[in-house]
C-alpha cells in the first residue's frame, strides 16, 4: 500500500484521533492524539493489510514556541512483508508530558523510550525500566529541550560526578613526577 | 655421576656426608640455573613462534632478534610497585606465588636429564610427579582468594576445578608406562624403553602420549584450556590483582611446569636422553652425541606445539572443558589401562 | 541450611571483551548469567543536539565519529539523508564512487569484527591476518581522501573529489586478492571443533523475535529475515548491480558468523561491478551546498540558502508544519537512519540518528539470560556494537 493509502485508511477508522496528515519525499506524516495511541499502534501492527510489525525509530521533538503541545513523539514504522512505511507523531503537552509506552506491543521500543526521557522528560507510563540512559544516572536536566544550553560554564549547578572527578586529579597531583 | 661411593676415601661417615652434601647441592644448583634460563628463553621462544605464525615479527630491539628481551622483562618487572589489596589476606596473598612456584620447581629433582644424572634417584619418581603438580593447586586458589576480588576469586575456582579434574585423566595414561616398564622410577622407564627396537613407548602406546599431551595442557592452563586466564573474560583471572616480581613468579610457575610436563612426556613416551636402538644400528656416529642433546631437542620440539596450539587454536568454554575432561579422557585412559594390561598379558 | 547469594560481577567499562566502553553489570548463579544489565552513555557527545547548531555541511564531520570503524558508511548514510530532504541528485559517477566506498567499509568493518571476535574467542591469529588486510582498506582510503579513520570523504551532493587512475587500479587488484583472505580466516575457524562448539546454539533469538527487538543489519539475517535496506529501499548506484543478501537459518552465532563471512564476497562482487561499470562526470552536484575550497572562489555562494551563514543574512524559517523525512541506509552494523525535521533555514530542526548498535546492545540482556559467562562475550561479539554509534 502506498502511504497515502495507509493514512487514509487511519483516517476513516480513527476520524477523531487523526488530528493532521503531511506528505514530504514520498513519506506521510500522521499526527495523532495521545489518547488513543495504544488502539491504533496496535491496530498498525495486528491487522494483516498493514502489518507494521518493525518499529524502526521512536524520537521526541520540541517545538518550544507551541503553547499547547510542545513535544512531539514520533514513531517511524515499517512493514516487513509489505515493504510499506509510515510515520506517526503523537502530540504531548508540556504540562502533561507522559504517554502510553508501547514496550508491550514492539519490545526493541524499551531502550527508545528510555533515551526519549532521558533527552526530553517525557514519562512512558508502563514502561519496565524508566531510568536514563545516555546521561548519567544522577544528571539534571533534559538536555534535547530546545531551552537547554549547548555550552554554558554551570559554575555552582556544575554535574556532581565532575566536580568529584576535579578534586580527585587535584588530590592526586601531589603523588605527580616533577 | 654415582657419589655415593665415590668419595670413600676419608673413610669417617661424616667427612663423606658433607662433601657428598656439597656435591649435592651443586649438582642442584646447576639444574636450578639451567632450568630457569630456559624458562626466560622459552617466554622468547614463545614470542617469536607466535609473532612469526601471526606474520609478525616478535620481540626485536632489545639485543638481536630480541635475545635479551628476557632480561628486560625481568629488570622490569622487579622494579615494579609492588602492590597488595588492601582487604585481601596479606600473608596468604605473598605466600600464594610461592607456593605455586615452590611446587613446581621441586618436580625437578626426579626428572633424568641424561645418563646418570639425576638429583634423586627415588623410586617413586612418577608419583612424586603428580604429587608436586597437585600442590600447585594450592597456590592458584589461595592468589584467587587472598586478592579480594571476584574475577580473582571465579578465575581461582575455575583452575583449581580443571586442575584436579586433569589430574585424573593425567595419571590414567601413565598407568600403561608404568605396567610396560614395570617401575615408578623414571630411570627404569627410560632404560625399558631401550630394550625394544622401536626405542619409545610413544609407538605402542600411542593413544595414552595423546592423552598426556591433552591433559598436560590442561595442567598448565595453556590454551585450549586458558579460560581460568582468558584474557578477554576474566582479565587474566587468579593472578589479576598481583603485580611486579609476585607476577612474574606465578610466570615463571606456569612456564617452569610447561617444561616439567615436557620433561615427563620426553622421558615416559620418547626415550628421555636416548635414541632407539634402530636408530643407532642404522646411523652409528649418532651414539657419539651426548644424551643431553636429544633429551633437549625433544623438550623443544614439545615447546614449539604448546606454542603452535596458542596460536591456533580458540578456547574452551568452561562446561565444555569439564565435561571432555571427566566424560571423554578418563575413559578412553581406562580403556587404555585395560588393553594395555590384556595385550602384556597375552604377549 | 545453606544459603545460596548471587555474585554480582561488573564487566566493567575498561574491558579488553567489550569493544568499547560497554558496562556490563551480570549476576551470576555459579557460572550461568541470572541476570544481565548494560549501562551505556560513556561515550555520549551529544551529537544531535550539535547538529542543531551547525548547518547541514558543517555537521558531516560530527558522523564520521558515529561508528568511527566504518566512517564512509555513516557519511553516506548522512549525505543521503540530506540530498533526499533538500532534493539534491548526485551525479552518476558520485553514486558509483560512493557504493564503492560503502562496500570497501564493509569489507573492513567486518573485519574488525571477525577479528576481535575470534580473539574474544581466543583464536588470536585471526585478529592479525585481519588487520593486515584492513591496512590495505585503509590505504586505499588515504590514497583517495587523505584520512585512514575519519574520513568525510562523500559529501552532500556526491564527494569530495574525484579517484584517480591510481586508486582504480588497487581497488581492482584488491577485489583479486581479497577472496584467497577470506578463504585463510575460514580454514583457521569454520570447521574447527572448539569454535562450532563455543558459536552453535548460543545466542539463539528467533525471526519474530528478532523483527520485534528491531534488529537490523546480519544479526537479524541471521535469523532468516531477509531484509536488506540495499533491496528494499535502493539508494546510490544499488539499484543498478547485482549482489545477494545471505541469510541464515539457525538464529545463532555461528550463522550471523556465516552470514558476515559471505556478505564479505557479494561486497568484493559489489565492487568489481562499480569499477566496470563505473560512468565519466562530475563527482559533485552542481547543486550541492556551496562549500568548495578551490582557490580563487568565493568561499560562499552569497544568498544561497543552504551555505553558511553570513553575518547580517536572515534565516527565513517556513511556517509549520515542517518537511520532515526519515531516510536509512544499510551499514556493516544494520541500518542507519536519520530522520530530519527541515524548518526551511540553514540548520536542521532536529536530526536524530537511529543508531543499529544502540537497538542491538539492548537486546543483549533477552541473548545472554540463562547461559554461561563465556557465552555473553560471544553474544557481545555476534551483535556487533560499536559504543560511539550506540552513546553517538
Amino acid at each position: 500500500m502506498t502511504p497515502v493509502e495507509i493514512s487514509e485508511l487511519l483516517k476513516s477508522k480513527f476520524q477523531s484521533a487523526i488530528l493532521a496528515t503531511v506528505e514530504f519525499g514520498g513519506q506521510v506524516s500522521v499526527t495523532i492524539n495521545k489518547a488513543k495511541l495504544l488502539d491504533i499502534m496496535k491496530f498498525l501492527k495486528n491487522s494483516p493489510e498493514l502489518n507494521f510489525d518493525y518499529l524502526v525509530d521512536l524520537c521526541g521533538v520540541d517545538y518550544l514556541g507551541r503553547k499547547n503541545d510542545r513535544f512531539e513523539v514520533v514513531y517511524n514504522l515499517r512493514s516487513m512483508n509489505h515493504n510499506h512505511f509510515i510515520r506517526v507523531k503523537a502530540v504531548v503537552p508540556e504540562n502533561d508530558s507522559t504517554i502510553s509506552s508501547v514496550v508491550d506491543i514492539w519490545a526493541g521500543a524499551n531502550w527508545h523510550e528510555r533515551e526519549c526521557f532521558d533527552m526530553f522528560g517525557i514519562s512512558f507510563m508502563g514502561h519496565p525500566d524508566l531510568r536514563r540512559v545516555l546521561m548519567p544516572e544522577d544528571w539534571e536536566g533534559y538536555p534535547l529541550r530546545k531551552d537547554y544550553p549547548l555550552k554554558s560554564d554551570l559554575g555552582e549547578h556544575e554535574w556532581k560526578g565532575y566536580k568529584e572527578v576535579v578534586e580527585t586529579a587535584e588530590r592526586n597531583k601531589q603523588y605527580e613526577v616533577r | 655421576m654415582d657419589f655415593s661411593s665415590a668419595y670413600q676415601i676419608t673413610g669417617s661417615g661424616l667427612a663423606d656426608f658433607v662433601v657428598r652434601m656439597i656435591l649435592l647441592l651443586i649438582k642442584i644448583a646447576v639444574v636450578i640455573v639451567i632450568a630457569m634460563l630456559h624458562v626466560a628463553y622459552s617466554t622468547w621462544f614463545e614470542r617469536k613462534i607466535i609473532g612469526h605464525m601471526q606474520i609478525r615479527l616478535g620481540p626485536m630491539r632489545v639485543g638481536p632478534h630480541g635475545l635479551l628481551q628476557p632480561f628486560a622483562d625481568f629488570i622490569k618487572l622487579f622494579f615494579k610497585e609492588d602492590i597488595i589489596p588492601s582487604a585481601g589476606d596479606r600473608l596468604v596473598f605473598q605466600a600464594a606465588p610461592m607456593i605455586a612456584l615452590f611446587a613446581t620447581v621441586s618436580a625437578l629433582a626426579v626428572i633424568p636429564f641424561f645418563d646418570d644424572f639425576v638429583i634423586a634417584n627415588v623410586n617413586v619418581g612418577l608419583l612424586y610427579l603428580f604429587a608436586m603438580s597437585s600442590l600447585s593447586a594450592y597456590g592458584i586458589i589461595l592468589a584467587g582468594w587472598s586478592s579480594n576480588s571476584k574475577y580473582a576469586f571465579l578465575g581461582g575456582l575455575r583452575s583449581s576445578a580443571q586442575v584436579i579434574s586433569y589430574e585424573i585423566a593425567l595419571a590414567l595414561s601413565l598407568v600403561g608406562i608404568m605396567m610396560l616398564s614395570g617401575s615408578l622410577n623414571l630411570v627404569d622407564i627410560v632404560e625399558a624403553q631401550q630394550k625394544h627396537w622401536y626405542g619409545m613407548f610413544v609407538v605402542i602406546q600411542f593413544p595414552a602420549y595423546i592423552l598426556f599431551l591433552i591433559c598436560a595442557f590442561a595442567e598448565t592452563n595453556r590454551t585450549p584450556f586458558d579460560l581460568p586466564e582468558a584474557e578477554s573474560e576474566l582479565v587474566a583471572g587468579y593472578f589479576v590483582e598481583y603485580s611486579g616480581m609476585r607476577f612474574a613468579l606465578f610466570f615463571l610457575g606456569e612456564y617452569i611446569a610447561m617444561i616439567i610436563m615436557s620433561c615427563i612426556a620426553v622421558t615416559c613416551f620418547l626415550g628421555g636422553w636416548t635414541l632407539p636402538p634402530i636408530v643407532i644400528q642404522a646411523l652409528p656416529f649418532l651414539a657419539f652425541v651426548p644424551g643431553i642433546v636429544w633429551f633437549l631437542l625433544k623438550v623443544y620440539c614439545h615447546l614449539f606445539l604448546y606454542y603452535w596450539v596458542r596460536a591456533t587454536v580458540p578456547r574452551f568454554r568452561y562446561d565444555h572443558l569439564m565435561s571432555l575432561g571427566w566424560k571423554v579422557l578418563i575413559p578412553v585412559s581406562l580403556a587404555n589401562i585395560v588393553i594395555t594390561a590384556i595385550v602384556k598379558y597375552a604377549f | 541450611m545453606l544459603k545460596k547469594k548471587e555474585l554480582s560481577i561488573n564487566m566493567g567499562p575498561q574491558h579488553p571483551a567489550t569493544h568499547g566502553v560497554l558496562r556490563l553489570v551480570l549476576d551470576l548463579d555459579g557460572e550461568t548469567v541470572v541476570k544481565c544489565t548494560p549501562h551505556v552513555g560513556y561515550l555520549h557527545r551529544g551529537t544531535e543536539k550539535l547538529s542543531e547548531n551547525r548547518t547541514y555541511p558543517m555537521a558531516l564531520p560530527l558522523t564520521d565519529r558515529l561508528d568511527y570503524v566504518s566512517s564512509m558508511c555513516n557519511n553516506i548514510g548522512y549525505c543521503v539523508a540530506v540530498e533526499r530532504l533538500l532534493g539534491i541528485e548526485a551525479p552518476s559517477r558520485a553514486k558509483y564512487i560512493r557504493t564503492i566506498m560503502a562496500e570497501l567499509t564493509r569489507i573492513a568493518n567486518h573485519i574488525v569484527w571477525i577479528a576481535t571476535h575470534a580473539l574474544d574467542i581466543g583464536a588470536m591469529t585471526v585478529f592479525l591476518y585481519g588487520m593486515r588486510d584492513r591496512e590495505w582498506i585503509l590505504d586505499l582510503y588515504e590514497m583517495v581522501c587523505g584520512a585512514r579513520l575519519t574520513v568525510t570523504y562523500p559529501r552532500i551532493g556526491g564527494v569530495r573529489c574525484d579517484v584517480d587512475n591510481e586508486f582504480i587500479d588497487s581497488c581492482y587488484k584488491f577485489a583479486e586478492d581479497f577472496p584467497k583472505r577470506i578463504l585463510e580466516y575460514e580454514t583457521l575457524i569454520d570447521q574447527n571443533r572448539i569454535w562450532l562448539q563455543r558459536t552453535v546454539g548460543i545466542g539463539v533469538i528467533s525471526a519474530e523475535d528478532a523483527i520485534n527487538w528491531g534488529l537490523t543489519g546480519p544479526t537479524l539475517r541471521g535469523s532468516g529475515v531477509a531484509y536488506d535496506v540495499r533491496k528494499a529501499v535502493p539508494y546510490d548506484a544499488y539499484d543498478q548491480i547485482d549482489f545477494d543478501v545471505p541469510v541464515g537459518k539457525n538464529c545463532d552465532v555461528y550463522d550471523r558468523y556465516r552470514c558476515r563471512m559471505d556478505e564479505l564476497r557479494q561486497s568484493v562482487r559489489i565492487i568489481k561491478q562499480c569499477l566496470d561499470k563505473m560512468p565519466d562526470g562530475l563527482v559533485l552536484s552542481t547543486d550541492a551546498p556551496g562549500y568548495d575550497i578551490l582557490p580563487g572562489k568565493p568561499r560562499v555562494m552569497p544568498g544561497h540558502p543552504m551555505g553558511e551563514i553570513m553575518p547580517g543574512e536572515e534565516e527565513d524559517p517556513k511556517k509549520e508544519p515542517f518537511d520532515e523525512l526519515y531516510s536509512a541506509i544499510e551499514v556493516p552494523k544494520g541500518e542507519l537512519g536519520f530522520y530530519f525535521i527541515n524548518d526551511g533555514t540553514a540548520k536542521p530542526y532536529r536530526m536524530h540518528i537511529r543508531a543499529p548498535s544502540f537497538v542491538h546492545a539492548s537486546v543483549l540482556p533477552k541473548l545472554s539470560e540463562g547461559s554461561l559467562v563465556a557465552d555473553v562475550i560471544a553474544n557481545i561479539g555476534t551483535i556487533d556494537i560499536v559504543l560511539g554509534e550506540c552513546d553517538r
